[in-house]
């Protein structure tokens, strides 16, 4: 039999939502199945590629190792909730610019890891961004792009950073 | 000129050729959408979560499937009891072969077969809620096994003793033997001779997105939304397994997670998941998870190769002799073939030549085409070989491949359509990596460095018909862009796009391309062989070209010229040579609308006096750690002979791709099988090693952006594979040129690596443990 649910109160990219879980439940799967937020990938399912990253109270985590029933009471942000209403984020920008992916399946996870890096440091190092996403596998091989997107999302930030306080 | 259609009678049978009807683009004609570094069409959805890909599919009551794999190498099923899977709560559908009619699949074998050949074969399948219910389910299915002896390993499965996956035994076939003189005699006129055995490993693609698919039954119509570089070949082997008409089956792919060769063909789990889909009344997803995705949809094969080159002492190819085996699996899936012997007959000029490969069968997960299948595994030794050559004759190692040019395709006996393609690429990648320069110090503590050569061929990329392509003029000025030709992740809608925009003299912003369903879009051949774009783009070319003929017919009759007097510019028709009178498309269609103006376009045929081919060489310079074992690649330069550039941007990041998959296959990637047990060790991300941001050095592509117009009326070629080609062969040549080692097997792991170097008496390390 199906071990008995937990009900778990979750805000996930500001709205929150109230589920009933089983304790085994990912928070992957939560997302993809329940909430059928799709933009979160599940490609290994045990903590080895970083394509399920999201962040959970800003940090950036592998949903794929996080139980929902651990999220209760926390604030999850997905791949959908990056982007402000009138446009892209920095990262999304730059990842569209520099052409920092090709069939885009490890995308919304690279996004979700160089998103809580510029979240905390405006000015990386090349040795920053590559360690932002050294936990997230890209098949194609997009990883020099990724790279000079990183730095390109890092100027637009500021660039957007300093428009906003010359406001 | 105008599109045509041929008909005749050739051995007996009806023979089509179509033609674009248009002229193709030379070298000199003016481009202004073609050529550009345009962003991808798709970008928005790639980075906001939104694209949907099969796996993402979510239907009204869609329930998730699992399947139940053999844990034995090769056994027998005495027994399948179900009940108390199919008892679990949320459970919808079991089948298996006790419940499920025999469909062929694979050779001789089928869908559920009660012989299993390989850890991994398909024994039963469950349709449930959730995939957590659909796991709980598969533990209760009880199956009981009669093992049979199993053979895993290359070289064993050939022994007259193995254990035999079939009654003819081993060898799937007979051997396929070319021959074009007497290598064995005219080795004999050789000054020096390489005699070695080299051996590549099974590789596997380990595409994230996994395969699988979404399917939905509405009536006795069945949509599939599949993962797959073939939408076409889905809905033939699909309607033929199920037994109905291929138009009632529709396949769709708008985005998919890679594929890299292995999904080229149709695979059980696109039967599994109808039949399933069909018992629950309810739509299903099955999706593989990573164990199976590296069990049982497909590996690069593992090879052995015993070769013989000879030369003269001036370095010019005397003879080629080559003995190969492919360790193909359990099952011989189809698609484009590993054809390891091709490269041995085309690369360098020779007159005697001998090559044998034998396909053999073990317990294993069946073999597919992986990128530039075949090649890849010869050019690792041909690219040795050759640099084993020069070093012994005291030749710079791209000078004695200058000496053994070929222009000229010697299977086919035709010239290349572009007969100086390769030396492009030597000239071009040698100048850009700076390989006449002295080489930087070799030696620092326990690091050592040096640089390698490659270069290769690669047998398609040229495209081909059939391929159809329809365009529709909107009143507005827009156009819409339908083929059934799909985009593996390589940027064929933004490139197609950019072929229509060219033809039309419009933005690209103007073009919406619609592929990947078989219910709209015209026929469409797989996306394998870097043939997608050569073999659509004319298509979409000749579409257009009909559409923009309507259109300057109308626009003649309005502004009372001659159609032929007219052209396009930014979507502005005007007299050619003047400025005075013009109109744009929306104001031309306006007149007429809501008239549409409907174009088709078919590929017409390659040309039969030459062969079309692509070409490629690299640079490599690499750090070899004497006392770790450890091989860093720290910088790569690469050209390629792929015709016109259609977008740089999209070029580089397949040129990027491919290096980083051959970075991979050279060092880190290998699918561990235990052969006592039969069974893959390591089928996972974590102990299947894919190269990391970390791992992958600057790229430099030096562009030789030659358009091949003998090759098609685009002049475009294909870019997918070639680019993984050399990479392995010249990080191998550069460790030689390191730490004077040769590394006949691969990958070159940090443990082979160390014992090649105590071996050799220069490990640095205190104490290697062999």
């Amino acid at each position: 039999m199906a071990p008995q649910r937990m009900p778990v109160t979750v805000t996930v990219n500001g709205s929150d939502h109230h589920l009933l879980v089983e304790p085994r439940h990912t928070l992957l799967d939560t997302l993809r199945e329940d909430l059928r937020l799709t933009g979160t990938k599940k490609v290994c399912d045990m903590g080895n590629c970083g394509a399920c990253t999201v962040h959970v109270d800003g940090l950036a985590v592998y949903s794929c190792l996080t139980l929902a029933v651990e999220t209760d009471g926390h604030e999850v942000r997905t791949i959908e909730g990056v982007a402000p209403p009138d446009g892209l984020d920095p990262v999304q920008e730059a990842f569209i610019r520099m052409d920092a992916f090709q069939c885009g399946f490890c995308t919304p996870g690279q996004i979700m890891s160089l998103r809580a890096l510029l979240d905390g440091n405006d000015d990386p190092t090349d040795d920053d961004i590559q360690t932002a996403v050294s936990g997230n596998l890209c098949r194609c091989g997009a990883y020099r792009n990724i790279l000079r997107a990183g730095r390109l999302a890092a100027d637009l930030q500021r660039a957007r950073r300093e428009s906003e306080v010359a406001r | 000129m105008s599109a045509t259609m041929d008909v005749k009678i050739e051995d007996g049978k009806l023979a089509l050729t179509e033609h674009e009807g248009v002229d193709g683009w030379d070298a000199s004609t003016p481009m202004t959408a073609v050529g550009q570094p345009a962003t991808r069409l798709e970008g928005i959805e790639k980075v906001t979560g939104s694209a949907r890909y099969s796996y993402d599919v979510r239907l009204p009551g869609q329930l998730y499937a699992a399947v139940l794999r053999s844990p034995h190498p090769h056994a027998r099923i005495t027994r399948i009891d179900t009940s108390r899977a199919e008892a679990l709560p949320g459970v919808h559908a079991v089948i298996s072969s006790a419940n499920t009619p025999q469909i062929p699949w694979f050779e001789d074998s089928f869908v559920f077969d009660t012989t299993v050949r390989y850890v991994g074969d398909e024994v039963a399948a469950v349709a449930a809620v959730s995939d957590d219910v659909a796991a709980d389910a598969l533990g209760l299915i009880e199956v009981e096994y009669e093992r049979l002896p199993h053979v895993t390993e290359l070289e064993a499965a050939i022994r007259p003793d193995a254990p035999k996956l079939r009654d003819s035994g081993n060898i799937a076939g007979e051997p396929t033997v070319y021959d074009r003189g007497d290598a064995v005699a005219a080795m004999a006129g050789a000054d020096v001779v390489i005699d070695a055995v080299f051996t590549t490993q099974a590789a596997i693609h380990n595409s994230l997105e996994p395969h699988g698919c979404t399917v939905a039954w509405e009536g006795d119509e069945l949509t599939v939304w599949a993962s797959t570089q073939s939408v076409f070949t889905i809905r033939e082997d699909v309607a033929s397994g199920l037994g109905i008409p291929e138009h009632k089956v529709r396949v769709i792919k708008h985005h998919m997670g890679g594929g890299f060769g292995a999904k080229q063909v149709a695979w059980k789990n696109d039967i599994i998941a109808p039949l399933l889909a069909k018992r629950a009344g309810r739509p299903v997803q099955l999706m593989l998870d990573r164990h199976a995705e590296n069990l049982a949809s497909g590996n690069r094969p593992p090879t052995r190769q015993h070769v013989r080159f000879g030369a003269r002492s001036d370095g010019t190819l005397v003879a080629i002799w080559a003995d190969i085996h492919i360790g193909n699996g359990a099952y011989q899936v189809g698609g484009e073939a590993s054809n390891v012997s091709g490269m041995y007959q085309s690369l360098y000029r020779c007159d005697d030549v001998h090559t044998e490969s034998r396909t053999v069968l073990m317990n294993t997960g069946p073999a597919v085409a992986f990128r530039a299948p075949g090649h890849v595994e010869s050019a690792w030794v041909i690219e040795q070989v050759m640099d084993e050559l020069a070093r012994r004759l005291d030749l710079d190692p791209v000078e004695i491949r200058r000496r053994n040019y070929s222009p000229i395709d010697q299977v086919e006996d035709k010239p290349y359509s572009l007969p100086d393609g390769l030396a492009y690429c030597y000239d071009r990648v040698t100048a850009d990596f700076g390989w006449a320069n002295p080489a930087p110090p070799a030696v620092a503590g326990s690091k050592r460095r040096g640089r390698g050569f490659a270069a290769h061929d690669w047998a398609a990329g040229s495209g081909h018909p059939p391929a159809y392509a329809f365009a529709k003029l909107n009143p507005d000025g827009g156009i819409d862009l339908v083929t059934g030709t799909q985009d593996i992740g390589t940027g064929t809608r933004t490139g197609l796009a950019q072929l229509a925009a060219e033809e039309l003299g419009i933005g690209v912003d103007q073009v919406r391309v619609q592929l990947g369903d078989t219910a709209s879009g015209p026929y469409s051949p797989v996306s394998s062989g870097s043939s997608t774009m050569a073999s659509i783009g004319p298509a979409v070319r000749g579409a257009v070209a009909d559409v923009r003929q309507q259109l300057l017919r109308l626009a003649a009759v309005k502004m009372e010229v001659a159609a032929e007097r007219l052209t396009i510019v930014d979507g502005r028709i005007s007299v050619i040579g003047t400025t005075d009178q013009s109109m744009t498309i929306a104001e031309v269609m306006e007149d007429v609308a809501p008239a549409n103006l409907l174009g088709r376009g078919a590929r017409g045929p390659n040309p039969s006096d030459v062969s079309i081919r692509t070409f490629g060489a690299q640079c490599v310079e690499v750090e070899v750690d004497t006392e770790t074992g450890e091989v860093t690649v720290l910088r790569v330069s690469t050209a390629h002979d792929i015709g016109r550039i259609i977008n740089p941007a999209l070029v580089d990041s397949q040129i990027h791709g491919g290096i980083t998959q051959g970075i991979g296959f050279a060092l880190t990637e290998e699918r561990v099988v235990d052969h006592r047990l039969g069974m893959v060790m390591n089928a996972n991300l974590e102990e299947y090693k894919i190269p990391t941001m970390l791992d992958v050095p600057p790229i430099s592509h030096a562009h030789v952006d030659v358009p091949d117009s003998v090759a098609n009326i685009t002049g475009a070629k294909g870019v997918g594979e070639p680019p993984l080609i050399p990479t392995a062969p010249a990080i191998a040549n550069a460790i030689f040129d390191a730490v004077g080692i040769r590394v006949h097997d691969a990958p070159i792991s940090r443990q082979r690596m160390l014992t090649l170097l105590a071996e050799h008496g220069q490990s640095a390390a205190p104490e290697v443990a062999r």
